[in-house]
C-alpha cells in the first residue's frame, strides 16, 4: 500500500512539474488579459503570413509522404525483393537524424553553390531559402510516419482478400481502390495526422533551410522564436498556444484513430 | 488431514463464487476438484494457495491456520494452467527459483534440481528457455519447479487444460505415477470427469459454489448423491421419470415385468459399443449395448422393443 | 522535431512472411515490384540518402574531421550532448518505468487523462516545448527556480521531449506480462520486492533499454527545445545541434558537416545496439 501510494505520487509529481505546470502556465499567461490581445497578436500581418507558409509547406509535405507512404508500405509488405530489410531501415533513418543536420544535408545538395542546387537555380527553381527547400526538409523529418502507421495493418490484413478480388475479376487498380485502401483507411488517417502534426511543428530543419526571412519564409514555429527573441512575449505566447492547441487536437485525433491492438 | 477448509465463502463484486464450502483433504491423497466452469473450483484452489483471500472461513494446512498467511509462507506448490513459466530464465533456473529464494546452499540446489529434472524427464532440456519447449514439457517444468521446494501440498489448476488430447492423456498417467512415487498431498482442478476418475483417488464435486458430493471415483459413479452429480459423472437417460445410466437399461424383444414398450428410431454402431435410440411414450430414451447383445436382438429402426432398468441399477428420481 | 516515434513497431525488420498464410518461397520478381522499388529508392535518395551522404563526405574528406570535431567549442558541445543524453536516458529509464507501472497497475480517477497526456511532448512543436519550460523555469519563474542558461535547464528540456519513449515501450510489455508468473513466484516463497527484482524487472529490461536507447538518440539530436532555455552559451550550455547551427550560420560548412557526422555515428552505434537488445528480447520471448 505504502509503495503503491509513493509510486503514484512520484509519477504524478514528475508529470506535474515536467509537463502539466509548464504547459498550463503558458496557456494561463496567454489568456491572462483576455481573448482580445491574443486575437490581435494572431491576426497581425506577419502572423497571418506565417500561418499561410506553415499550411502550405505542411500540405505539400503531407501529400508527398502519403503517396510515398502507401506505395512503400505495399512494397514492403506485399512484394518480395532482395534488400527489403535495408529499405525498411533506410525509411526509418530520418528519425535518427538531428533536424539541424537535415537542414545542413539539404543545403549541401540543393544549395546555390552545390552542383544540383546550382543547376536547378539556373533553371529557375530556388530550393534553399525558399519554399521548396522547406518542403523538402519537412518531408525528410516526417518521412517514416505514414509508412510506419500502415505497415502493421497491411500485414495484419493479409493477402487473401486481395487474392479473392483478383479471382472475382478485379484489376490491380480496382483491388487497390476497393479492397486495400478501405482496409487500411484508419491506419492511413492515423499516419496522415501524425505526419501533419510533425509537419506543422517542425522547427530545426526549417530554421536552417528557410533562411528565416520574416514575411517570406517564416513559419509559425519560426515566428514564435523570432517574436520571443524580440521581446514580443504576447505574440510569441499566443502563437505558441495556437500551436499547442493544434498539438492537443492531434493528440485526441490519434487516440481515436490509433489502430486498436 | 493435510488441508481443512472450513465454511469458506467468497464473492467477486457481489457475485457469490463459494458458499460455505468445507472440505477435508487427507495426507498423501490425490484429490480432484471437479465441476463445471464457473463452479468455484479454481477459486477454492487459489484460496488454499493464498492467492485469494476468503471473505469468511478458515484454511488449515498441516494443522496450522493458514487463512491469513501470504502465499510465500504457506509452502504450497502451485501449478498454473498456462504454466506461468519464468520466460527470462532457463528450465534449470526456473526449477531452482524456489530454492534460491530460500537461500539454500548452491550444491544442494544443484543436486535437488538435477533430481527433479530427472524425475520429469527434462535433463536434456535443462539449458533451454521456456519458449523453446512444447506445452507438455513446459507443464512438466512447472511441476518440477513446484515440487523443488518440497511443498506440504501440491495444487494444480487445470494442469492439462491447455494441452492437446494426446499429450493430456500421457501426462495424466504420468501424474498418477509421479504421485505414487512422491506421495505429496495433491489437489488438482478439472472440469473433465474422465480425467478426475482416471487420476484421482478422491473427488470433490463443486457446482455453483457448493460442494455437491465427496467420495472415491467408483463410489460416486455408483452412488451419486443427486441428479446433478449423476449426470455430471457420466451419461444418463430418463426412463419412466427416473434417471438411469444407458448401460443399465436392458433391451428385450418381448415384454417383461416392469418394462416399457419403445420404438427404435436409430441404431448407431460405435465400434464395440452400440447406441440404441428409441421413443417411449413420446420421450427420447437411449440405451447402450455391447455389439454382441445388439447383434443378438437384430435391431432396426421401426422395431418395437421393451426397456427396463437392470436389476441392480442405480436410478434417481429425475428432476428437470 | 517532435513526434510520435516510439509508437508503431519499427519496420526495419518486417517478418519474413505472415505467420498464418505461408506463401511460396520464391516468386519471380514482378515488373511492378521493380518499378515501385525504383521509385521508392529514387525518392529516398533525393531527399534522404544523397543529402546525408553529402554531409558525411563533406565532413570527413581531407582529414578535417578530427580537427573540426576537436575544436574546443565543438568538443565541449559533443561532450555535453552525449553526457547529458546519457543522464536523460537513465532518468527516463527509471521514471518512465515508474510512470508505466502506475498507469498499468494503479487505479485512480483521471488515469485515462494522464495516459493521453504522456504523448503531449511528441505532439508539441519543440520550440513551444522550450518556451513552455522557460515560462516555468526561466528568469520569471513563479517557483523561483531559475534554470535558464544552465546545464540543468538543458537536461529538463531533454527530459520533456523524451518523456514518452520509455513509458510507451514499457507499458505494453507490462500489460502483457503474465500475472501468473508473479503468483508462481509468490507461491514459491518470494516476497514482493524479490518478485519484482527477479521476475518482473528482467522481463521489462529489454523494453526499458530499448526505450532508453530511443530517448538517447532523440536527446543527442535535439535542437528546438534547447534553443531558448539554454541561451546557447559556448562551453557551458551549447549542445551539438546548436553548435552545428552556429557553424552553418557562420558559413563554416565543412566543420558543421564534421560535427554532424560525429552525431550521426553516435546515433547509428546506439541504433545498432538497440537492434541487438531487440533480438535479445525476442530470443527469449515466445
Amino acid at each position: 500500500m505504502v509503495t503503491r501510494y509513493s509510486l503514484r505520487v512520484l509519477a504524478l509529481g514528475y508529470l506535474l512539474f515536467l509537463l502539466v505546470l509548464p504547459v498550463g502556465l503558458i496557456a494561463w499567461r496567454t489568456f491572462a488579459r483576455g481573448l482580445a490581445p491574443v486575437l490581435t497578436a494572431l491576426t497581425s500581418p506577419s502572423a497571418v503570413h506565417a500561418f499561410e507558409v506553415t499550411l502550405s509547406v505542411a500540405s505539400w509535405a503531407v501529400v508527398a509522404n502519403t503517396i510515398f507512404g502507401i506505395g512503400a508500405a505495399i512494397l514492403l509488405v506485399r512484394h518480395r525483393f532482395p534488400g527489403k530489410r535495408i529499405l525498411g531501415a533506410l525509411i526509418d533513418l530520418p528519425l535518427a537524424v538531428s533536424p539541424v543536420v537535415v537542414g545542413l544535408a539539404l543545403i549541401l545538395v540543393y544549395g546555390r553553390f552545390a552542383p544540383a542546387g546550382g543547376w536547378l537555380e539556373r533553371h529557375g527553381l530556388q530550393v534553399i531559402f525558399s519554399l521548396p527547400g522547406m518542403v523538402l526538409a519537412t518531408v525528410f523529418v516526417s518521412l517514416p510516419l505514414v509508412v510506419r502507421a500502415i505497415v502493421p495493418v497491411l500485414e495484419e490484413l493479409g493477402e487473401e482478400q486481395e487474392q479473392a478480388a483478383h479471382t472475382l475479376g478485379a484489376t490491380g487498380w480496382q483491388t487497390f481502390r476497393r479492397i486495400t485502401i478501405p482496409g487500411i483507411r484508419w491506419a492511413l488517417a492515423y499516419g496522415v495526422v501524425l505526419c501533419l502534426a510533425r509537419a506543422l511543428g517542425e522547427y530545426g530543419a526549417v530554421a536552417v533551410v528557410s533562411g528565416r526571412l520574416v514575411g517570406q519564409t517564416q513559419t509559425l514555429t519560426l515566428f514564435v522564436e523570432e517574436r520571443f527573441q524580440n521581446f514580443d512575449q504576447p505574440a510569441a505566447f499566443a502563437a505558441a498556444t495556437a500551436l499547442a492547441l493544434m498539438a492537443v487536437v492531434t493528440l485526441l485525433l490519434t487516440k481515436f484513430l490509433r489502430p486498436k491492438d | 488431514m493435510a488441508i481443512e477448509v472450513r465454511d469458506v465463502t467468497k464473492s467477486f463484486g457481489g457475485t457469490p463464487v463459494l458458499r460455505d464450502v468445507s472440505v477435508d483433504i487427507g495426507s498423501g491423497s490425490l484429490t480432484a476438484l471437479l465441476g463445471p466452469s464457473g463452479g468455484g473450483k479454481s477459486t477454492l484452489l487459489r484460496i488454499i494457495a493464498g492467492l485469494e483471500q476468503p471473505d469468511t472461513g478458515t484454511v488449515v494446512i498441516s494443522g496450522v491456520d493458514a487463512t491469513r498467511l501470504s502465499p510465500q509462507r504457506r509452502n504450497v506448490g502451485f501449478v498454473f494452467q498456462h504454466y506461468a513459466a519464468f520466460k527470462h530464465l532457463t528450465v534449470r533456473r526456473n526449477v531452482a527459483f524456489g530454492l534460491e529464494v530460500r537461500k539454500r546452499p548452491k550444491a544442494q540446489v544443484r543436486r535437488r534440481v538435477a533430481e527433479l529434472l530427472e524425475l520429469v524427464h527434462l535433463e536434456q532440456l535443462a539449458d533451454r528457455y521456456p519458449a523453446q519447449l512444447s506445452g507438455g514439457q513446459r507443464q512438466r517444468m512447472a511441476l518440477a519447479r513446484a515440487l523443488a521446494v518440497e511443498p506440504e501440498v501440491l495444487l494444480l489448476d487445470e494442469p492439462f487444460g491447455a494441452l492437446d488430447a494426446q499429450v493430456r492423456k500421457e501426462l495424466r498417467t504420468w501424474l498418477r505415477r509421479l504421485h505414487d512415487e512422491v506421495h505429496v498431498t495433491t489437489v488438482f482442478v478439472t472440469h473433465d470427469q474422465e480425467e478426475a476418475m482416471d487420476v484421482a483417488d478422491e473427488i470433490v464435486v463443486l457446482a455453483d459454489g457448493v460442494v455437491e458430493q465427496v467420495g472415491s471415483p467408483h463410489e460416486m459413479y455408483d452412488n451419486p448423491a443427486n441428479p446433478f452429480v449423476m449426470s455430471f459423472l457420466g451419461p444418463v437417460t430418463r426412463l419412466d421419470g427416473r434417471l438411469v445410466r444407458p448401460h443399465d437399461i436392458e433391451v428385450c424383444a418381448a415384454e417383461q415385468p416392469g418394462s416399457s414398450a419403445a420404438t427404435v428410431t436409430r441404431v448407431v454402431r460405435l465400434g464395440f459399443e452400440v447406441r440404441v435410440e428409441t421413443r417411449v411414450a413420446g420421450q427420447d430414451v437411449w440405451a447402450q449395448l455391447t455389439r454382441g447383445s445388439a447383434d443378438h436382438l437384430r435391431l432396426d429402426p421401426g422395431d418395437t422393443v421393451y426397456l427396463r432398468p437392470v436389476s441392480n441399477a442405480r436410478t434417481l428420481a429425475g428432476s428437470g | 522535431m517532435a513526434t510520435i516515434e516510439a509508437r508503431a513497431a519499427p519496420i526495419s525488420a518486417p517478418p519474413a512472411a505472415p505467420a498464418r498464410a505461408p506463401r511460396p518461397r520464391r516468386r519471380p520478381p514482378h515488373l511492378g515490384t521493380g518499378l515501385g522499388l525504383g521509385l521508392a529508392v529514387t525518392y529516398l535518395s533525393l531527399i534522404v540518402l544523397l543529402p546525408l551522404a553529402a554531409v558525411v563526405w563533406r565532413g570527413t574528406r581531407g582529414g578535417d574531421f578530427w580537427r573540426a570535431v576537436s575544436t574546443p567549442d565543438s568538443w565541449a558541445a559533443l561532450k555535453l550532448t552525449v553526457g547529458g543524453s546519457l543522464l536523460v536516458a537513465a532518468i527516463n529509464i527509471v521514471m518512465g518505468t515508474v510512470i508505466a507501472w502506475v498507469l498499468v497497475r494503479d487505479r485512480f480517477p483521471g488515469k485515462a487523462v494522464v495516459d493521453v497526456l504522456i504523448d503531449l511532448p511528441f505532439a508539441l512543436p519543440t520550440i513551444v516545448a522550450g518556451l513552455v519550460l522557460l515560462a516555468l523555469y526561466g528568469t520569471a519563474s513563479p517557483l523561483h527556480l531559475n534554470l535558464a542558461y544552465t546545464q540543468a535547464g538543458v537536461i529538463v528540456a531533454l527530459l520533456f521531449v523524451t518523456l514518452p519513449f520509455v513509458v510507451r515501450t514499457v507499458q505494453p510489455v507490462l500489460l502483457e506480462l503474465d500475472r501468473d508468473m508473479e503468483e508462481a513466484a509468490h507461491s514459491l516463497g518470494a516476497g514482493g520486492w524479490l518478485t519484482f527484482r527477479r521476475i518482473i524487472l528482467p522481463n521489462l529490461l529489454p523494453a526499458m533499454l530499448s526505450g532508453g536507447g530511443l530517448a538517447f538518440t532523440r536527446a543527442i539530436a535535439e535542437y528546438g527545445s534547447t534553443v531558448l532555455i539554454s541561451g546557447n552559451i559556448k562551453f557551458r550550455t551549447e549542445v551539438a545541434a546548436v553548435n552545428i547551427f552556429g557553424r552553418i550560420e557562420n558559413d563554416e560548412i565543412t566543420s558543421a558537416a564534421a560535427v554532424s557526422t560525429a552525431l550521426l555515428v553516435v546515433a547509428f552505434v546506439v541504433l545498432a545496439g538497440l537492434d541487438l537488445v531487440r533480438r535479445w528480447g525476442a530470443r527469449r520471448g515466445d
